[in-house]
């Protein structure tokens, strides 16, 4: 413990003086906050007994976008995919602890994983459209997956859930071309409308925009700002300043000694990248690690 | 300074240099090995190609004198009697076929779409089952229908058709399980976020993504099932006169070219290497026709 106190209350300062502006425009208070709309307590994921993720207990927050931060290996990606139970297909893995979506206990024996996924939706790392089906078809695919027939609610969803991932304007004259005819970005706008269409509550976002161009990850960026009024968002990102530019609340997730993640620390966005209360949160936001 | 720069890097130059040095005095040695090595790559290529080539031009030389109008639109003669073609044989073979294919394609199928989707007992012991029926010899399936079926029912079409559909039942299984599980996982997964049921990926998701595959390992297991002659041998009995009726006993292309290519008078022979020309010439379309579909097909959706 020599200088390295010092230094760690001068660097947030000096490194992050892009973050001012946004602790600022945020006026540095707690954002006002929204109903609990998902409720994580004690979650835990194994695979096969081993543990990937562990004692993770926070609230999710209407109209707010959520970020999962950390270093690999943390179990972000593990923790999101509990959120709607994509684990189930996974037969060696166990989640424990208690999920809420509202009242609904997610993981619930009574609990239907289908239904609870039309209400939580995801958006994965690579954009993946499905590739026999034209851009409409993906857009109202997840309507149709769940018995919806009638012609004017599709049209009306495919627009609604087009316009809002920004896709409308470029695919409208083309929706019976191949989804697989877009570039990367549009492909990964694509999927977001393809979730949004189903219009659920959450949108669980897994590092969307790692596989994609600065632009098109910009775009996506703006978009997550733009939707967090209509639907809920939980993000993972590795990327920090991605986590700074959009969302609201930051979950800090680190390994442990058993390679296990775990949960560090989870606050307000502005506060957890200028004043942290656990030392390995700052470490990680000054970028001394991971 | 400079001498302990020097001595840092020496060794370094110095490897260098000779590595180089190898590199430019074996050139000449190692081209000719590379040269030799392709040139045996292209003699066993050739020791390959050329049964195949001799026999398609051996086949087409032999049996297009063969073709004619009546070979196409007559039933068989009996010996002596001279004219006559392969008609019942090519209605007996495209029954049996048919018959067999609508049997096995669907079965193989959802089969094949089991065991690409699960992974428990059961999938494992139906594909143990699929492995060990593409093992068993054509003949000892013929016996099998010959037994089970013949001594029952009679010869027949359908004794045929069934132990030809045995014989392309684990062909289908094994090629649909390779299209299916052909399809990404990501695919799956995005099925399943947008709350999809088990039933409603594998219909809307994982059967139209694989349709390809699954188009081009049907026509290889139907190009397969018209040639299988074991099978037939002891089950449809062979008929000389025009046959639909696939409860009845019928004439098929490989069988009469069994039979016909061992008889003592040239006509019938002859009629043995049209027909075979033009089984030969169906099962060639097939197998081409099958790998061009699938090529359109995966180009259509880029």
């Amino acid at each position: 413990m020599n200088d390295a106190g010092s230094q760690s209350e001068v660097d947030p300062v000096t490194r992050f003086e892009g973050s001012l502006s946004v602790q600022t425009e945020r006026s540095m208070t707690d954002p006002p906050e929204g109903d609990v709309v998902m409720t994580l307590r004690e979650v835990a994921v194994a695979f096969g007994g081993r543990t990937a993720v562990r004692d993770v207990s926070f609230d999710v927050r209407a109209g707010e976008a959520t970020a999962l931060i950390g270093p690999s290996g943390s179990g972000k990606t593990t923790l999101l995919r509990a959120l709607n139970r994509m684990h189930d297909a996974e037969r060696s893995a166990t989640v424990t602890g208690t999920v809420r979506l509202g009242d609904l206990d997610v993981y619930g024996s009574d609990t239907d994983p289908t239904l609870l996924r039309s209400r939580v939706g995801m958006v994965f790392q690579r954009p993946n459209p499905f590739p026999t089906m034209s851009i409409y078809d993906n857009a109202v695919a997840g309507l149709r997956f769940n018995g919806v027939r009638k012609k004017a609610l599709l049209d009306e969803a495919a627009e609604s859930a087009l316009a809002a991932a920004a896709l409308w304007d470029s695919v409208k004259d083309r929706l019976k071309a191949h989804g697989s005819t877009l570039s990367g970005g549009e492909q990964q706008r694509l999927c977001i409308a393809r979730a949004l269409a189903v219009e659920p509550e959450v949108l669980l976002m897994d590092e969307p925009t790692s596989a994609l161009d600065p632009i098109a990850t910009k775009r996506i960026e703006e978009l997550v700002g733009e939707l967090k009024d209509r639907v809920t968002i939980v993000i993972v990102t590795h990327n920090m300043q991605q986590a700074m530019r959009v969302s609201d609340r930051c979950a800090f997730l680190l390994m442990g000694e058993d390679k296990a993640g775990e949960l560090i620390e989870f606050g307000p966005t502005a506060q957890l990248f200028s004043e942290p209360s656990d030392p390995r949160t700052l470490d990680y936001v000054n970028g001394r690690f991971g | 300074m400079t001498a302990i720069l020097d001595s840092a890097v020496d060794p370094i130059v110095e490897r260098r240099r000779a590595v180089q040095a190898a590199a430019a005095s074996s050139l000449r040695r190692r081209k000719l090995g590379s040269m030799v090595a392709l040139g045996i790559c292209w003699l066993f290529l050739a020791i390959a190609i050329v049964p195949l080539v001799a026999v398609v031009v051996y086949v087409m030389a032999k049996g297009l004198p063969a073709w004619n109008t009546d070979f196409f639109t007559k039933s068989t003669t009996p010996e002596g009697v001279p004219g006559g073609g392969v008609w019942n044989a090519i209605v007996g073979t495209a029954v049996i076929t048919t018959v067999a294919t609508a049997v096995a394609v669907p079965l193989g199928l959802l089969c094949g779409l089991f065991l690409a989707e699960s992974d428990g007992r059961a999938a494992q012991t139906l594909r143990f089952t699929a492995d060990v029926m593409t093992g068993i010899p054509s003949i000892t399936v013929g016996i099998f229908g010959y037994i089970a079926i013949v001594r029952n029912f009679g010869y027949s079409g359908l004794a045929g058709a069934f132990a030809v559909g045995f014989i392309m039942l684990p062909v289908i299984i094994r090629a649909g399980e390779t299209a299916f599980r052909g399809v990404p996982r990501s695919l799956n997964e995005a099925a399943m976020a947008l709350g999809a049921r088990r039933a409603t990926i594998a219909r809307r998701v994982v059967v139209p993504t694989a349709l390809p595959g699954v188009i081009t390992g049907v026509l290889l297991a139907i190009a397969r099932g018209l040639g299988e002659t074991a099978p037939l041998l002891l089950t449809i009995f062979g008929n000389q006169y025009l046959q639909w009726n696939p409860t009845k006993p019928m004439s098929a292309l490989p069988t009469l070219i069994y039979s016909y290519s061992s008889q003592p008078f040239a006509d019938l022979v002859q009629v043995a290497w049209g027909a075979a020309l033009l089984l030969m010439t169906v099962v060639l379309v097939l197998s081409i026709g099958s790998r061009l579909l699938a090529a359109y097909l995966q180009k259509e959706r880029r």
